[in-house]
């Protein structure tokens, strides 16, 4: 199949691209941009005035809820959101029930994956058996069914011996550890960012010492046993700060934030909306600008969907007692696309950080625009305005922000390994 | 700023009438004063041979208690009674499983007889407020205490307490003495004392039960109790609960009672007319010194009086404003 991609504005971050221009495809390669090659007759010619091309979108931490409850969604649902929000590689979180912690359940995974032909699944595998923190989970074994990192998300070890040994096998298995930093005891029975907010409020907090405490120790231990590190879902300007240190240091280590955190604080928390109750708690403004602003700066390299779908009567209960998480893989592009609009970021910073950031945490090739690469696409209308609401949403989760309101700028096509893998116009009709 | 205009107004009607009484926070220094003026007209009332008014006749109240209270479901129970409602009393433990739909089901099947108020106590924070919004917005709900966040009728009936005694609320100094981190009474008691006015709110406690950000209500932040009582008009004790030991928050009772219980000497520190208070139950010889909570400038049992009376103003007003707005 060739096509031509007529007349969108091509945004590469890996090359700083930003210009409309035509883009020629012959399956997946790229084959020209501008004119086409001699004697190029496309099968298919896409006319994309007013829509961005860009590098698809790789998420690294979404929870696709397999194995686990379908009532908050299937492998197949969730990963068709992904699709549909311009991801078409996602990596599967490790706390799914039971966790990914065994070459037959990654296994099992990927079969299901391949079978629902929707994005490119990248398991998370478990660092510790069960996510127990005692025993270590057969790394080697989990990277050869396609575990690209391991993690034992926010469960805590049993104890710094236990991490150390883990992060050296890790190390030894050339696996990166995906880290999200929390004291267990600090917090404990937590739901928001301790402060005035949660004060006023009366809902227990949760210090930035929290993360901070056990980012420390992380990036000790990162130090001491050479592992590659990521640490995802940071919420503090402190951890941004020591980030940036042990980065200057030369140390192995990225970062991720999650969408919620660069969109929202604790002052969303006014009026008990169980749809803000997310893990790490939103924090304040300075830290939210803390975080865009190592964005920007490369510090913070990637944003990921956080996607954690659930029913709504998961979060049809008081603040503490509701489900933290937001359900966010298909408006996770509008809501960054708005952070634009109010001039917070620019757009090859916030493609950079869904496409070329995400890749280099998991040592894959940069996805590029250019000529002779196969990179999968997205095409873009950033000013289309939709809704997403039960009839439009893929995702079986019901804890969306934006959900039923209208949003604007929505991906338009999604071509993965040179197919049109999803058209919002053959979904509409 | 939209979401705290929303917050505000769960409870209000349009026209800014009471139809829930769910938290201090939002609620006018007008309107604060009117549940007092309403209170007073209610406040002898114990006295007289019969004593009922009609104003709730026909009107259901369930007095949904999900946190064990004897005292406080007492209070709502009688007041009620007094205001001529049915009253059902339910106590119900909650599964930690499946909290909120629990929650959600005992609710709905509540508002399906028609019952016409519900009085709430839940150990969420919050829960009022979700209540109020989400599942049975034409019921009136009268928060009787939710987590660690609000207990506005408990607040007012100490706003009662103290116009009755100082007379007003314009230059007073007033302390909060004790857990003020779990203490769901003083968060709303400092929201009142700021809308009424008084001069400064004080808190005084050890720094591990003291809210962070708490400042930001206005307060100013003590640690030692012999400066915290300097010349003020009003001590108001809080309860200290005997697991906040396990918690690390404090060493023991004794060593609390040796640093933050309110002696006799310690409360000659302030004005000599000085009331104390308590939202009891009080514990003597770990807050408080018997010799204070029974002597002279003590008005705690008053405080159980005025209870009855507050409650009924509230009910009253809500139970008016929702109806207004369900005539709509």
């Amino acid at each position: 199949m060739k096509r031509s991609l007529l007349g969108g504005r091509l945004l590469d971050p890996s090359t700083g691209l930003d210009q409309i221009m035509d883009l020629h495809l012959e399956g997946a390669e790229v084959v020209a941009l501008g004119r086409p090659p001699q004697g190029f007759a496309a099968d298919e010619t896409w006319s994309l005035q007013g829509q961005w091309v860009t590098p698809a979108f790789i998420d690294l931490s979404c929870h696709l809820r397999e194995p686990g409850p379908s009532y908050k969604g299937t492998l197949l649902s969730e990963t068709q959101a992904a699709l549909a929000g311009g991801f078409t590689r996602v990596c599967a979180r490790a706390d799914t029930q039971p966790p990914l912690d065994s070459a037959a359940v990654v296994q099992s995974l990927q079969d299901k994956a391949q079978q629902a032909g929707a994005c490119r699944v990248l398991p998370l595998g478990a660092l510790t058996q069960g996510l127990q923190g005692q025993l270590l989970s057969n790394m080697a074994a989990l990277k050869r069914v396609g575990c690209v990192a391991v993690t034992n998300m926010r469960e805590p070890l049993q104890d710094n011996l236990v991490w150390r040994r883990g992060l050296e096998y890790a190390a030894t298995c050339d696996l990166p550890v995906f880290f999200y930093p929390e004291d267990e005891a600090l917090a404990q029975g937590g739901c928001a960012h301790e402060g005035a907010q949660a004060s006023q409020l009366g809902l227990q907090g949760i210090p930035q010492t929290a993360e901070t405490l056990a980012l420390a120790r992380d990036l000790l231990l990162v130090e001491q046993t050479g592992v590659i590190a990521h640490f995802s879902h940071l919420s503090c300007a402190a951890s941004v700060e020591m980030i940036r240190t042990a980065q200057a240091q030369g140390l192995p280590v990225t970062a991720d934030v999650a969408l919620s955190h660069l969109l929202f604080t604790d002052a969303c928390l006014q009026g008990y909306d169980s749809l803000y109750h997310v893990q790490p708690p939103l924090r304040s403004e300075s830290d939210r600008l803390a975080l865009l602003q190592a964005l920007r700066e490369g510090v913070v390299g990637a944003v990921s969907s956080g996607h954690l779908p659930h029913e709504a009567a998961a979060k049809m209960a008081p603040f503490a007692a509701s489900e933290p998480g937001m359900s966010t893989l298909q408006v996770l592009l509008p809501h960054l696309l708005s952070l634009l609009q109010q001039e917070q970021l620019q757009p090859l910073q916030m493609l950079a950080s869904l496409s070329q950031g995400p890749a280099k945490v998991l040592g894959l090739p940069v996805p590029s625009l250019q000529v002779g690469q196969q990179p999968d696409l997205v095409v873009i209308d950033p000013q289309r305005d939709w809704v997403l609401d039960e009839e439009s949403s893929l995702s079986a989760g019901r804890n969306v922000p934006g959900w039923q309101a209208c949003l604007q700028g929505r991906v338009e096509r999604v071509v993965l390994d040179g197919r049109l893998a999803w058209s919002v116009d053959a979904s509409c009709e | 700023m939209e979401a705290k205009k929303r917050t505000c107004q769960v409870q209000l009607t349009a026209d800014g009438r009471l139809k829930h009484f769910l938290g201090i926070q939002g609620l006018s220094q007008a309107l604060l004063t009117e549940i007092l003026d309403t209170a007073e007209s209610f406040a002898n009332m114990g006295e007289q041979a019969v004593k009922k008014v009609p104003l709730l006749r026909g009107r259901t109240v369930v007095n949904l208690f999900f946190e064990n209270s004897t005292r406080t479901r007492a209070t709502f129970e009688l007041a009620a009674k007094r205001l001529s409602a049915d009253v059902l009393n339910l106590d119900i433990k909650t599964s930690s499983t499946a909290k909120g739909e629990t929650l959600m089901d005992t609710l709905q099947n509540m508002e399906a007889m028609h019952a016409d108020m519900f009085v709430v106590r839940h150990a969420d924070s919050g829960a009022a407020h979700f209540i109020a919004s989400q599942i049975t917005p034409r019921v009136a709900i009268i928060n009787a205490g939710d987590g660690r966040h609000a207990h506005p009728t408990q607040a007012m009936l100490d706003m009662f307490t103290i116009r009755r005694h100082k007379g007003s609320f314009e230059g007073l100094k007033v302390a909060i003495v004790g857990d003020l981190l779990h203490s769901r009474v003083a968060r709303s008691q400092i929201r009142a004392l700021s809308t009424l006015g008084v001069e400064e709110v004080r808190v005084v406690a050890p720094k591990t039960l003291i809210p962070t950000g708490i400042d930001s209500l206005g307060v100013k932040v003590f640690t030692r109790l012999e400066q915290g009582l300097k010349d003020v008009d009003v001590v108001i004790m809080l309860r200290l609960q005997k697991e906040r030991m396990s918690g690390a928050f404090l060493p023991s009772e004794n060593e609390f009672y040796h640093q933050y219980g309110l002696t006799q000497s310690r409360l000659r520190l302030a004005k000599p007319d000085a009331i104390v208070m308590h939202p009891g139950p009080i514990n003597r010889g770990v807050e408080i010194e018997s010799a204070v909570a029974d002597g002279p400038q003590s008005v705690i049992l008053q405080q159980v009086g005025y209870g009855i009376a507050t409650r009924m103003a509230v009910m009253s007003m809500a139970m008016s404003g929702q109806l207004q707005e369900r005539s709509q």
